[in-house]
Parts: structure tokens; C-alpha cells; sequence
């Protein structure tokens, strides 16, 4: 399946994330189609195309926009999920510094949608480049008029603020991010209210990611039928797929939905030369991970659902025979410790007690019995937490156990770094595509 | 709720109810009930920590978690209402319950330190009880748990273990959504998440003990008690709480003789489940400094103990030639029943009329209000302001005059029924928390703010709405008319509220002038109002005398005016004088008073503690405080709030026992002494006449000159209150004491906050910091009993002008 | 730098772009950060009065996020990415070499008070492993001995030009950035490398297009 670059198509042009380069390759004719379509047709367009949400969680995008009541007298808010944080995502990043005016664009179409007068991006606090880009892209955006009142003359009127978060993946989480945004610390909130009814200051609000925004302009542009000519029936469009880890060429690679794990793994060149893969996670340590025997498979939602995982944020992360997965999955358990919001019991103090167990396998110091604890206190805090973080780090350590349970048993006797040199695993040695 | 026979097929489920099953048991209930809720009514319960009926739901600790039919995974039943034909099987049926509940609780006691034998919630712990019966009886963690360094103050009275929080943040929502006062809040993230203060502002709400209680852990605790009991130690005694007017439901434990701590208790139409920090922990005076033995004067004018006998023969010997020329001063802190005895025994055995409750900054005009607008008066109630469209306050700070109400009012302002309006001089905290439209007017000012605003005249029209009036209109002449007035023209619904507990009861009792039934017969003309105290006080300058004045179209109300007098040996006003826990300090020309004390043949005062009344007098009889008679206290709103006596092997009289003693010993019938006889009687004791409504025109403002302004002040909830003595970390909670100035004024005077500014009145001085606060021009503010007593130290009251100078006095 | 009427007026700035002024308490934390390098008592009280909050709420807001500073930092706070995405991949390696050649750990800071170091968490850039950051500007594809370099030459004084970003200045001026008051003028970088072109060079060199829309 060859890759088909749309979101990337013009980054190699040093302009590409300036206004000008923007509109050079058709940029802002999205946007007049939209106001010309009117904003129900626009939610329709996006509803029929399939678009499914690009931060993990993949709801579809037209029918979260149809949850917003009309006509109620609130204000309607779109909040644009730019806290990119889940280990091994690392698309949004790029799509922001390499061509952030497809996501303004797309949040003028989507915010004419849902009739919002007030779109927020928020990005995590880490990416100072990044929140540089866009502030100067915005800027350029109003100066040209399209952000600001009686946009294009359509009338609609729209403020777009760019906001920093400082450092908490729990952001991420669309409720937490409200919460953020709002001011407050970003612990996730009780739904029911569901965010299209009750979100940004109680009022109607949708939070989409970046890569799902960016898709809008171009659907818009291209319409239904050419959206649905990428992918499968249940995961249509295209990807920004980021391929990461022990490849040859790690970076970002736009194709369609489907396409096999192998042949986007070929593009990136294969596992590192003289290595063979080990596992691999298909979008993001919180989804269960998959061994080579899963390559064939097409990156879909159900395909990798089905296999037992996700596609989850659909940015591709590969190991090499030279890595322990015990030393992975306890790196990834430090980063849910640190990174729980504190709560819910479960994950607070269930990912304090998987950390404890996992290091002792780490360190070669675990005991046989301790494996059956530690799934059972996985089995805790799966479906039992307050939201997704507590799932997500319940999973590393059984999908772990599924493929290498001799690993863990190993643990018993000998450190990880032992077992598996830490000075192979880099990549210092290796040369660059 | 309806519980429905297992196996009946029909199920008539009411308008606005559901029907579901839990357990296998089906019941409908009313929509919008949480399933915890309606669990507990069929007395299954579910686990929890972070649930209270309260709050609003955060489905944080997941304790609580049911299986639902139709849900993949199982649901907190503390955040979803019960929905029609739901089936929900909790730990009784369900395993996946059982094991996800089993499963938070070995997680609860992962971090958790083993603190049960040090720690003061054990034997009354939820999570003790609760990892007994949702736990496993081992946990299978092996690693170190995480550790603060502890306790750590959150203010004076608040102490915290953060190792044995359990993040429920039921203390946080506490404060932030009842109380208003977000001082304290989660620090941190994940397993270093806890409960903190910002160091300048510490947990210095008066609600604050309030989150001890609810603490389902022993987290927080408080200074006094930690370490002190352990609750099967404690018998536990419902009873009412005696310092203000709300009419709080307490649960005081005791233990050995000893209040050992009080908390609030379960009264949903009053309290709820809450009470204020000086209800809670103002209680060490009833044990400390107590007058224990009758006392005497003797011939070098000391006091001296006496034995009872000696002392009833004395006072006896005393009253009965007083007879017909007495007088009787009670005080606002009787239970009504002991106020009832007095009132009895001053009409029907020293046939007097001379006596008044009011223990406080007064006026004949208030008399009137009383006797005629609020005695014998029905409501509005706690559940009234919660209803209401609007409450409009005049002359009351409720959070420092009667938390509870400010509670309920802040309830209701939160739930968006109600709008709150005050007209007072400064916006409080408390009138902040109720976001209430605040018209700003300083003492005399008050009738124009009021009348002259559209917007509360026209709330004050709206059905429900309702007139909340503080003792301390008395003190603006025509404001009681005035209110009095527009509730009859508005229809709006009007509340006084006093500030102490028996104030009420006592008026109920009638000990006001003119209140006597017509049973007891005729009375000698007493001296009518203003009354007693200015008859004392008069009695002091030897050269008037006060005497009253017969108006012959209302011969029922006695006037008076002070003439001057001849005689080198004036007449006593009163040959006897009996005082019931009366603190001269409460009233303007205190001092005075207890010269004119001395002017009375004999003083008798009946007293728990000593005060400046009982080193006057020539006879104390020590009396029961409220833990050692049974009675009741009658709150704002007429409610009647009875409690039994806690310490049920005392002997110590009652204020009505000592009086039927004297009776007795007068050879004079009193009858009964037990309250519950007093009570039944004091029903059928009803004042012959009422009078009309006061029609005070207003005075305005007091005129000031270069260098003065008119004060404007009230007692904080934590201050210098004789009943809160002996509790230092309660004392150390109190909001500062400073001098609120405008900015005008402030910049005349060229200061700025925190300089010292001095204001001086009739009789003294004090020195505060100054706050420059948005006030009126030509007012200030100082707090009546915070480093000084106003009344008593300076001569002044709400509404007298005090001279304001920078920089202390010399 | 302090805390100063410019500031005040700043965050009430800030606070003027939301509907609901209680939204800028993160920027204006940031905003803190740049004057007075760390999260001051002084910055909570500040951020307490413009918003009208308790010292307490603004205080359980800066300790819940990990970019906010109880203590102050190094001139250059250098961080390593250790999620197991750039650890195993030489993060853990370049972490352990740092820690031990400056002798501080995770956020400590240098007895010179140049350098602070921190572990930090994944920060979007998988594609570059091992990833650093220096006051939070990139620098990818790092090495150990490129880490060494970057510290040595940050310490030195000399200037030292972020990969994706800017040249790198102190940590308050990166934090002037973050709370986005104004515009730091540093915009004109290139918008990608080697690694954001892969796929679409592979496509570009292999005549793969994404098929345009009439053709459907």
C-alpha cells in the first residue's frame, strides 16, 4: 500500500507552516466551502466521512459534534487536545510545527460547526517551539482575517486562544483537560455531564485532537467519497503514522488506514540492521503490545482490537531483540506513578504497588508468587479507576506476561541489565537516515 | 421509598419515582436517587469514603463500587442515580463487586500507616470498620509506604497526619462548597497528593471542625482532644448547643464528669450535620472557675462561702422585705424554663414587673417589637430561607451572629434559589460567601439604604421572601419600626434573630415589662422602660432619680424621665435586686450599673461563673450549667430545642431549683421546680396584653465633628466571650482584631493598613490595626469583644460616635 | 526580576483573553516562573489576588503540575527523556552519565547554579530518541557524548542552538515564552528535519501520492 502524504504533502517547503505557504498549496479554500455549505452540512459531511478521533480513543468525530445541543443559549466552546503526551505519540508535535495552519483551518470549519465563538488549543507545556509556532501562526491567521469577527464576511465570528499546560499527562484526558483549562488542577471529571453537553465552564464544548482537526480541511475540500477512498469501511482516511524505536528510519509516514504493520515498517526501513523485532506497540505504551507474529495485520481500529490491542494514538513504536521487556514495562510504570493524578485509590495507589513489584523483577530480586499479584492488582485497577490512566497502566505488565512470561520468571534471579545489555539497546552507533 | 413483595407482579410506581432492584429485591424510589441512597434504605450498605449525603458526589474512592446489569464494568454507586428497571447486585450477590471492593481496600491500605493505637479516630473509623468488613484480612503489599512528617498544623484547632489520608477530599469539598472558605486544598499528585494550606492563610474557618467530623480516617483531628479518649471510653448525650441562637443538635461525650468533646448532630430541618468552631469547641468553661458554695458578705465587705441554709435564710429574710419593690435582670443564656421560673418567681412572689432579659445594648423600642411582633410568633424556619426568593439581613452578620443560618442561607444562595441583600457598613466575608448585593450603610443609616432601594423593596414583595433583623437594630432608633412595618406593608416574612441562646425562651417567658398573664394578678407599677438599667445607672449619680411617668391614654406602658433630687439620702430605686448570670460588662455604663448596685440594699445573683455582677453582690448562689440540668432553649425561629441533663448525677440546682428554694424559705408557694412542670405551665402563661407596633421614626445617622465618626460594630464568632475562656487553640483561630476605615478617611488620616489607629470613647480607649476597607465615609468598624469589650471598656455601642486619632494613646 | 505592577498588569492581561479569568492561572504561573525563576510565595499571592482565589487554591494548582517549581533551578535546566521510548533507546545511559559527571540528581541543581537536571517524561519527539531538552527547547537524537557537549558548552557560556528551536537562553526567558504574554521574535526556525520528511521523501522518491479528489 503506498503512502499518501495529505496533512505532509508540503512540508518540505521551508514555508510550509507560514500563512503564505499555506495558501500556496490551497490552504483557506476549506474554509470558504464550509460557510457556503452551512454549518449543519459541514457536521453531516464529517459525520458521513468517518473521521474517527485521532487521540486514542477513535469516537467518531461528526457524531461527537452532533451531541452539541443547538439553540440552547449557552456558549459553545471547541478545545483543540494539543497535550500530545502518551509515550511513543509524537505526531501532533509535528503537524503543529510543520504545518499548524491546516490545524487552524480546521478549527475555524469545526468551530462554525458546533456554532462555537471561543476555540482553545491546549498544549503541553514541554513544547516550547511548538507553542511559539502556533502563537505566530494565529497571529497571522488574524491579521489575514480569518480569526476574529465576521470572518471572510460569513458572519461568524471566532476568537482562538493558544494555551500552555505545564507538564501533567493526565491533561490528556478530555475531562482533566477542562479542568486544566479552566484554571484548576486537571483531575478528570464525573461523566455523566458528558463535555458536547456540560464541558468548558458548563458549557456545550467538544475536545478533539490535533491530527483530527487537521483532517477537517481537507475532507471538507475533498469530500466524503475521497475520505472514504482511504482505509477500511469501519476505519477510514489516512494516518500520520510515527514510527519510532529500533528502525532504521524512524519519522513520520502518512498512508491510509490498513496498511500493514510490515509494509509501514519497510518504509521505515526495517528493525535496526542485524536485529530482529521483538514486540512492538501500535499507538502508545497503554496499549497491549504485539510480537512480530502480528505484523501482517492492518492498522485499523478493529484490526488491532481484535488482536487483542489498540491502534490507540496509531504511532507505532518497534523493540529489537536486545531490549528486556521487564526494563520497558517497569519505565512505563514510573511514568504512570508519576504521572497519576492522585484520585481515585486505584490507580494512586495501585500503580504505587505495581512500581514496587515491578522493580524487584527489574532488579532480579522478584519472587514466582509476586507475578500472580502482580495481575491480580492489575485486574484491581482495570474497569476500576476513576479514567483511562488507571486502565492504561494496568495493561503494559499482562500483555507483557502473554508474550514473554519467562522474562518476568527471570526476574527472579537476574537484573534486566544483565539479562539484556542496556549499552545494545541504543541507538548511539547507528547512523541516521 | 417502597419496598415490594419479591414475586407481586403489579408495581404501581408513584409520579416521578423508578423502579428497580437491588439485590434482587425490588423498590422504587424518587428519581434522581443516588443508588447508595436508596441502598441504604432497604439497610444494605455500601462501602464508602468519599460518599456523603451532603456533598456532591465525586465517585473518587471507588469503594462503592455495584455491578449493573448491562454494564461491562462495575459503577460507583455514590454518582448514578437509580434508573427504571436497573438491576443492581452490590457485595451481598456480586463477586465482581465484592472482589473490586476487596481490591480498593487492600489498595486504601497500602500507603496507610499503622497508626490504630495512637490514633484518635480508633474504635470510631470508618476505614478500621470498613477493612473489616469489605477487606481482605491480609494485604499482600511488601514494599515501603510513603511517609510525611506529622502532624502538621492546618491552623491552631486542625491538626493533620497526611500518611492517613486517604484523598476522599470530603475536608475540601467541605470547605470549598459549604462553607466558603477554600483555605485548605489537595497539594501535589498522585501518592504525594494531600491536604494543605497555603502557610499565610491557615484553616481559620468557623467551620472548620466540621471536617474532623466528616473525616472518614483519623487524618484530622483536633488540638484539645487529640490523644485524649478513645469513644468507648465516651458516653455519648444528644443535647443543644448554648452559645448562639441557631439551635444546633449536639452530641456531647462525656467521660469521668467531663465534657470531653461535643460534635454536631444529625438535625436535617436546623443544622444538617454541621455546627460552627464555637459550638464545637467552646465548652471547657462549664468545668473551670465555677462558683461551687453559696457566698456571702461579710463584715469587711468581703465575700465569704456560706453555707445554704445561711444563705436562703438571708436572701429570704432580704426579698421579703423587698416585696413589691424588687428587681429582676436575667440575662440572655437561661434555658426557658429557668427564664420561666424567674419570670414567676419576680410577679407571683416579689410582685414585681421590673424585669428585663436584656443583658446588651437595648431600647424601649425594641420592647415594644418584642412584645408586640415576635413574641409568641411562629417561624420563618431554616427550611423558609432555604425556599426563599429573597432574604434580606438588617443589622445581622450571620456568620459571626448565627452560623447556622449563614450556612443555610449559603446553601441556598448555592443551589440558585435564593438572593441574599444586607444593608451593612462593610461587605464581610460571610455576606461575600452569600454573594449577597450589599447596601452600604453605616449605623442610623439603614432605613434610607433600605427604602430607598427598589430592588429590596421589591424582593421583599415576592412571596417567601423574608426579613432577617439582628439584636443590634436596637441600637439605631426606628429600624425595629421600620422593619416591623414593611413586613406588614411587603407581606415578607420576619425573623429576629438574637445572639444568645436564651434570648428567645426568656421572651417567651416573659420577662419583659407588661408580659405577666393575668393570672398573677396585679402588679405594682414598675419602672417601665427604659428600665431597670437606667434606673441602676441613675441610682449611681445620687443627685437624679428616674420615676415614672403615668400616661393617661395608655396607663398600660409606664414611661419614665429622671428628675432631679433633694434628698441628701436618696431613695434605692429598688430595695432588692436578684441577677441571673449577668455580666455588666454587657451593657453601656457598666460600670455605672455596679455602682448602682451598691445602692441597693441587697444584691442577690444566682451565677455559675464569677463576673463583675457577683463581686458586687451581697449574695451568690452558684447555679447548674447546661450539661447539669435538663431544659430547652428556644432558637430564632421559635423552634423549642429540649435536652436532657448529661451529667445525671449532679446536684447542682438549676437557676429554678435555688429559686424555689428562697420561695420555700420565704414560706411563699412557688410550686414545681422541674422543667418539665415549669413547661407545661409556661404554655398557659400567656401575656395579658399585646402591645401595637412600635412607630420609632428613624434617627439618622449620629453627627460627628472634626475627628470623629459614628462606629459601627458586632461581636466576631471567636472573640473574647467569657464561655469561650479556657480554649486557647480555639482563640487562636479568631479572624484579627482591627479598626476598618474608608479610604477617604484613611488617607485624611494618612494611613495605610496596619498602622495603629486609636478610637476613644466615653470611658476608654483602644488601639488596632487598621484595615482600609470600601466603607462609608465618616464610619468605622471595630469588633465589640476582640482585645476589648466596646460596651464596657470604652462606653460605646453600634451607632455612638468614638473619636479616631492615629498611633496609640500615651 | 520580581514580581512588579508590570507583572500584575500582565497577568490581569493574560487573564483578560478567556471568558473566565481563572483560565490564565497556568500561563500566569508561567509568567511567575520567568521573573522570579520558581514558583515564590509571593507569585501565589499575586496569582490569588488578580483571580480572586485563596492562596491555597492557586497553591494546589502549581503543585499538581510537574513544570512548576517549588525551588529555584539552574540557568539551564537540562532535561532527559527516560520513558522506556528514549531510555532504552540511550536516555537511561546519557541520564546516568549526567547525574554522576555533575553530581545532582533529579531536580537538583549545581552548586555553581548553572546546571539543574531532570528526568523528564516522553516528550513527543519518539521519532528523535534519546531526546533532551535544555530550559524545554529540543535537542534530539542526542548522544552520550553530545549530552556531555551540550552541558560542558551550556556551562561555558557559549551559545548553543536548540535542534527544532531557537539558540538556547535562560530558563526565565523560556518561561516568559510559555506563559505566552508576548511574542519572543524567535519564530523563523525551520519547520521540519530529516526524520518529519521521512515518509514523505520515501513517498516523493517512490512516486506515491495520495490520490487527488476529482480523480474519485
Amino acid at each position: 500500500m503506498p503512502l499518501t502524504p495529505v496533512i505532509t504533502a508540503h512540508w518540505d517547503q521551508p514555508d510550509s507552516f507560514t500563512l503564505e505557504g499555506y495558501r500556496r498549496n490551497g490552504g483557506y479554500s476549506a474554509l470558504a466551502k464550509a460557510f457556503e455549505m452551512g454549518p449543519d452540512a459541514v457536521i453531516a459531511t464529517v459525520k458521513d466521512s468517518g473521521l474517527r478521533g485521532r487521540g486514542g480513543a477513535g469516537f467518531p468525530t461528526g457524531l461527537k459534534w452532533s451531541f452539541v445541543p443547538q439553540n440552547d443559549g449557552k456558549p459553545h466552546y471547541l478545545v483543540v487536545n494539543a497535550d500530545e503526551s502518551e509515550p511513543g505519540a509524537c505526531k501532533d508535535i509535528p503537524i503543529m510545527l510543520a504545518n499548524p495552519h491546516a490545524l487552524i483551518e480546521g478549527i475555524i470549519i469545526a468551530s462554525y460547526a458546533i456554532r462555537a465563538d471561543h476555540a482553545f488549543v491546549y498544549i503541553r507545556g514541554e513544547v516550547p517551539h511548538v507553542i511559539r509556532r502556533m502563537h505566530a501562526a494565529v497571529r497571522e491567521a488574524r491579521a489575514a482575517g480569518y480569526i476574529g469577527d465576521n470572518i471572510a464576511g460569513s458572519g461568524f465570528n471566532l476568537n482562538l486562544v493558544v494555551h500552555s499546560g505545564a507538564g501533567a499527562y493526565i491533561c490528556g484526558e478530555e475531562t482533566a483537560l477542562l479542568d486544566s483549562l479552566e484554571g484548576r488542577r486537571g483531575q478528570p471529571r464525573l461523566k455523566p455531564p458528558f463535555p458536547a453537553v456540560a464541558g468548558l465552564y458548563a458549557c456545550p464544548t467538544v475536545v478533539n485532537n490535533v491530527e483530527t482537526i487537521a483532517n477537517v480541511p481537507y475532507i471538507v475540500n475533498n469530500g466524503v467519497d475521497w475520505f472514504r477512498s482511504f482505509g477500511t469501511e469501519k476505519s477510514p482516511g489516512f494516518k500520520v503514522f510515527a514510527v519510532s524505536g529500533h528502525v532504521q528510519r524512524p519519522g513520520i509516514y502518512e498512508a491510509p488506514l490498513g496498511i500493514p504493520m510490515a509494509e509501514l515498517l519497510e518504509y521505515a526501513g526495517g528493525v535496526r540492521e542485524g536485529h530482529e523485532l521483538k514486540f512492538w506497540l501500535p499507538g502508545g505504551s497503554s496499549v497491549p503490545m504485539l510480537t512480530a507474529e502480528h505484523l501482517d495485520l492492518p492498522l485499523t481500529y478493529e484490526a488491532m482490537a481484535e488482536a487483542g490491542s489498540m491502534l490507540g494514538t496509531g504511532t507505532p513504536m518497534v523493540f529489537d531483540e536486545t531490549t528486556s521487556v521487564v526494563r520497558a514495562v517497569t519505565g512505563w510504570l514510573d511514568f504512570y506513578k508519576h504521572e497519576s493524578c492522585g484520585k481515585c485509590t486505584p490507580c494512586r495507589e495501585g500503580n504505587w504497588f505495581i512500581h514496587d513489584l515491578l522493580h524487584r523483577f527489574d532488579q532480579g530480586r522478584g519472587r514466582s508468587d509476586q507475578l500472580v499479584v502482580l495481575d491480580n492488582v492489575c485486574g484491581q485497577i482495570l474497569g476500576r479507576s476513576f479514567c483511562a490512566l488507571g486502565d492504561a497502566a494496568a495493561t503494559p505488565f499482562p500483555s507483557a506476561m502473554k508474550y514473554f512470561a519467562d522474562e518476568f520468571e527471570a526476574g527472579t534471579t537476574t537484573p534486566s541489565s544483565v539479562a539484556f545489555d542496556p549499552a545494545a539497546s541504543t541507538v548511539f552507533s547507528e547512523v541516521k537516515a | 421509598m417502597t419496598v415490594t413483595e419479591s414475586g407481586s407482579n403489579e408495581v404501581t410506581v408513584p409520579e416521578g419515582h423508578v423502579a428497580f432492584s437491588i439485590d434482587g429485591v425490588s423498590m422504587t424510589a424518587e428519581k434522581g436517587t443516588l443508588i447508595i441512597r436508596a441502598a441504604e434504605q432497604l439497610g444494605i450498605e455500601i462501602p464508602r469514603f468519599c460518599d456523603h449525603p451532603l456533598l456532591d458526589p465525586v465517585a473518587a474512592c471507588r469503594m462503592c463500587l455495584v455491578e449493573i446489569e448491562g454494564q461491562p464494568k462495575p459503577q460507583p454507586a455514590c454518582a448514578i442515580p437509580v434508573g427504571d428497571n436497573m438491576v443492581v447486585r452490590t457485595q451481598r450477590t456480586s463477586k465482581v463487586a465484592d472482589d473490586a471492593q476487596k481490591g480498593v481496600m487492600e489498595f486504601l491500605l497500602l500507603n496507610h500507616p499503622l497508626d490504630c493505637p495512637i490514633c484518635d479516630k480508633g474504635g470510631e473509623c470508618p476505614l478500621q470498620n470498613q477493612a473489616m468488613s469489605a477487606g481482605r484480612a491480609e494485604s499482600r503489599f511488601e514494599g515501603s509506604k510513603r511517609t510525611f512528617p506529622k502532624p502538621i498544623n492546618v491552623s491552631a484547632q486542625i491538626l493533620l497526619d497526611r500518611e492517613r489520608c486517604v484523598s476522599c477530599a470530603r475536608c475540601t469539598r467541605f470547605a470549598d462548597e459549604i462553607a466558603g472558605d477554600a483555605f485548605i486544598d489537595l497539594l501535589e499528585r498522585g501518592a504525594q497528593q494531600q491536604v494543605g494550606i497555603s502557610e499565610d492563610t491557615p484553616f481559620d474557618s468557623y467551620f472548620s471542625g466540621n471536617t474532623v467530623q466528616i473525616c472518614p480516617v483519623g487524618a484530622l483531628t483536633n488540638a484539645r482532644y487529640r490523644f485524649r479518649a478513645r469513644p468507648f471510653d465516651l458516653v455519648s448525650v444528644p443535647t443543644v448547643c448554648e452559645h448562639c441562637a441557631s439551635g444546633c443538635s449536639l452530641r456531647t461525650d462525656v467521660r469521668r464528669g467531663e465534657v470531653q468533646r461535643r460534635l454536631a448532630g444529625d438535625e436535617p430541618e436546623i443544622n444538617e450535620e454541621w455546627n460552627c468552631d464555637k459550638g464545637r469547641f467552646a465548652f471547657p468553661y462549664l468545668t473551670e472557675d465555677r462558683i461551687t458554695h453559696p457566698l456571702v458578705r461579710d463584715d469587711n465587705g468581703d465575700l465569704r462561702t456560706a453555707s445554704w441554709p445561711e444563705a436562703l435564710g438571708m436572701a429570704a429574710d432580704a426579698l421579703t422585705a423587698a416585696v413589691g419593690s424588687a428587681a429582676v435582670l436575667t440575662g440572655g443564656r437561661l434555658t426557658s424554663e429557668d427564664a420561666f421560673a424567674y419570670s414567676k418567681f419576680a410577679r407571683t412572689i416579689l410582685q414585681t414587673d421590673n424585669v428585663d432579659f436584656r443583658a446588651r445594648p437595648h431600647s424601649a423600642e425594641e420592647a415594644d417589637f418584642l412584645r408586640s411582633v415576635v413574641a409568641g410568633s411562629e417561624g420563618p424556619t431554616y427550611t423558609d430561607l432555604q425556599s426563599a426568593p429573597a432574604v434580606v439581613l438588617v443589622a445581622f452578620e450571620p456568620e459571626d451572629e448565627s452560623p447556622i443560618v449563614f450556612l443555610r442561607l449559603r446553601k441556598a444562595v448555592t443551589k440558585g434559589t435564593t438572593k441574599v441583600y444586607a444593608v451593612a457598613p462593610w461587605a464581610s466575608p460571610g455576606l461575600s460567601k452569600l454573594g449577597a448585593t450589599v447596601l452600604a450603610a453605616g449605623p442610623g443609616q439603614e432605613i434610607q439604604a433600605l427604602a430607598g432601594s427598589e430592588d429590596v423593596m421589591q424582593a421583599l414583595r415576592q412571596p417567601g421572601a423574608v426579613l432577617m433583623v439582628g439584636e443590634r437594630a436596637a441600637t439605631a432608633p426606628g429600624l425595629l419600626s421600620w422593619a416591623a412595618q414593611t413586613a406588614a406593608d411587603t407581606g415578607a416574612r420576619l425573623a429576629w434573630v438574637p445572639r444568645r441562646a436564651g434570648e428567645r425562651g426568656a421572651l417567651e417567658a416573659g420577662l419583659l415589662p407588661g408580659m405577666a398573664p393575668a393570672a398573677w394578678g396585679e402588679l405594682a407599677a414598675g419602672v417601665g422602660f427604659p428600665g431597670v438599667i437606667e434606673a441602676l445607672v441613675t441610682a449611681a449619680e445620687p443627685e437624679e432619680a428616674l420615676v415614672p411617668v403615668p400616661d393617661p391614654e395608655a396607663p398600660e406602658s409606664a414611661s419614665t424621665e429622671v428628675v432631679p433630687v433633694e434628698d441628701e439620702e436618696p431613695e434605692p430605686p429598688f430595695r432588692a435586686l436578684v441577677l441571673a448570670g449577668f455580666d455588666p460588662r454587657d451593657v453601656p455604663d457598666g460600670a455605672a450599673l455596679v455602682e448602682g448596685f451598691a445602692q441597693v440594699p441587697t444584691v442577690i445573683a444566682l451565677a455559675t461563673h464569677h463576673n463583675d455582677a457577683t463581686r458586687a453582690a451581697d449574695i451568690v448562689f452558684p447555679v447548674a450549667a447546661v450539661t447539669e440540668k435538663a431544659g430547652s432553649f428556644i432558637d430564632w425561629e421559635g423552634r423549642r430545642r429540649p435536652f436532657p441533663q448529661v451529667f445525671r448525677e449532679s446536684l447542682i440546682l438549676s437557676d429554678a431549683g435555688v429559686l424555689a428554694a428562697i420561695a420555700d424559705e420565704m414560706l411563699q408557694d412557688f410550686g414545681p421546680a422541674d422543667p418539665i412542670a415549669l413547661r407545661a405551665e409556661a404554655s398557659t402563661a400567656q401575656p395579658a396584653t399585646r402591645p401595637d407596633r412600635p412607630s420609632v421614626a428613624g434617627a439618622g445617622a449620629r453627627e460627628t465633628s472634626a475627628g470623629e465618626a459614628v462606629l459601627s460594630t458586632w461581636r466576631q464568632l471567636v472573640d473574647d466571650g467569657s464561655m469561650q475562656a479556657g480554649e486557647p487553640y480555639l482563640a487562636a483561630t479568631a479572624r484579627p482584631a482591627v479598626v476598618r476605615i474608608g479610604p477617604a478617611n484613611a488617607a485624611d488620616l494618612g494611613i495605610s493598613d496596619g498602622d495603629p489607629v486609636t478610637l476613644t470613647g466615653t470611658t476608654g480607649s483602644v488601639t488596632l490595626p487598621a484595615l482600609i476597607t470600601d466603607m462609608p465615609a465618616g464610619v468605622v468598624w471595630a469588633p465589640g469583644n476582640s482585645g476589648a469589650n466596646l460596651v464596657a471598656d470604652l462606653g460605646v455601642t453600634s451607632g455612638d460616635t468614638v473619636r479616631v486619632s492615629v498611633g496609640r494613646t500615651s | 526580576m520580581a514580581l512588579t505592577d508590570q507583572t500584575r498588569a500582565e497577568m490581569m492581561d493574560l487573564a483578560a483573553r478567556y471568558p473566565q479569568a481563572r483560565s490564565a492561572l497556568l500561563p500566569m504561573l508561567h509568567l511567575v516562573q520567568s521573573e522570579e525563576g520558581y514558583v515564590t510565595e509571593g507569585g501565589i499571592i499575586m496569582c490569588a489576588e488578580v483571580l480572586g482565589l485563596t492562596t491555597a487554591e492557586v497553591k494546589a494548582v502549581a503543585t499538581f503540575y510537574t513544570m512548576f517549581k517549588d525551588e529555584p533551578v539552574g540557568e539551564y535546566h537540562v532535561g532527559v527523556c527516560i520513558n522506556p521510548g528514549c531510555g532504552i533507546l540511550g536516555g537511561d545511559a546519557i541520564w546516568e552519565t549526567l547525574s554522576e559527571d555533575l553530581g545532582v540528581g533529579h531536580d537538583q541543581v549545581t552548586e555553581d547554579g548553572k546546571i539543574s537536571l531532570e528526568r523528564i517524561e516522553c516528550q513527543a519527539a519518539c521519532t528523535h530518541a534519546p531526546v533532551m531538552t535544555a530550559n524545554w527547547e529540543f535537542m534530539d537524537n542526542m548522544t552520550v557524548e553530545s549530552a556531555r557537549q551540550l552541558v560542558e558548552d551550556l556551562r561555558a557560556g557559549r551559545e548553543v542552538k536548540s535542534t527544532r528551536g531557537p539558540v538556547i537562553r535562560d530558563f526565565k526567558a523560556t518561561e516568559r515564552t510559555l506563559s505566552g504574554i508576548d511574542d519572543d521574535g524567535l519564530g523563523e526556525v525551520p519547520a521540519t528535519d530529516d526524520l518529519m520528511l521521512a515518509g514523505l521523501r520515501y513517498a516523493q522518491e517512490h512516486d506515491m501520492k495520495a490520490p487527488d479528489a476529482e480523480v474519485i
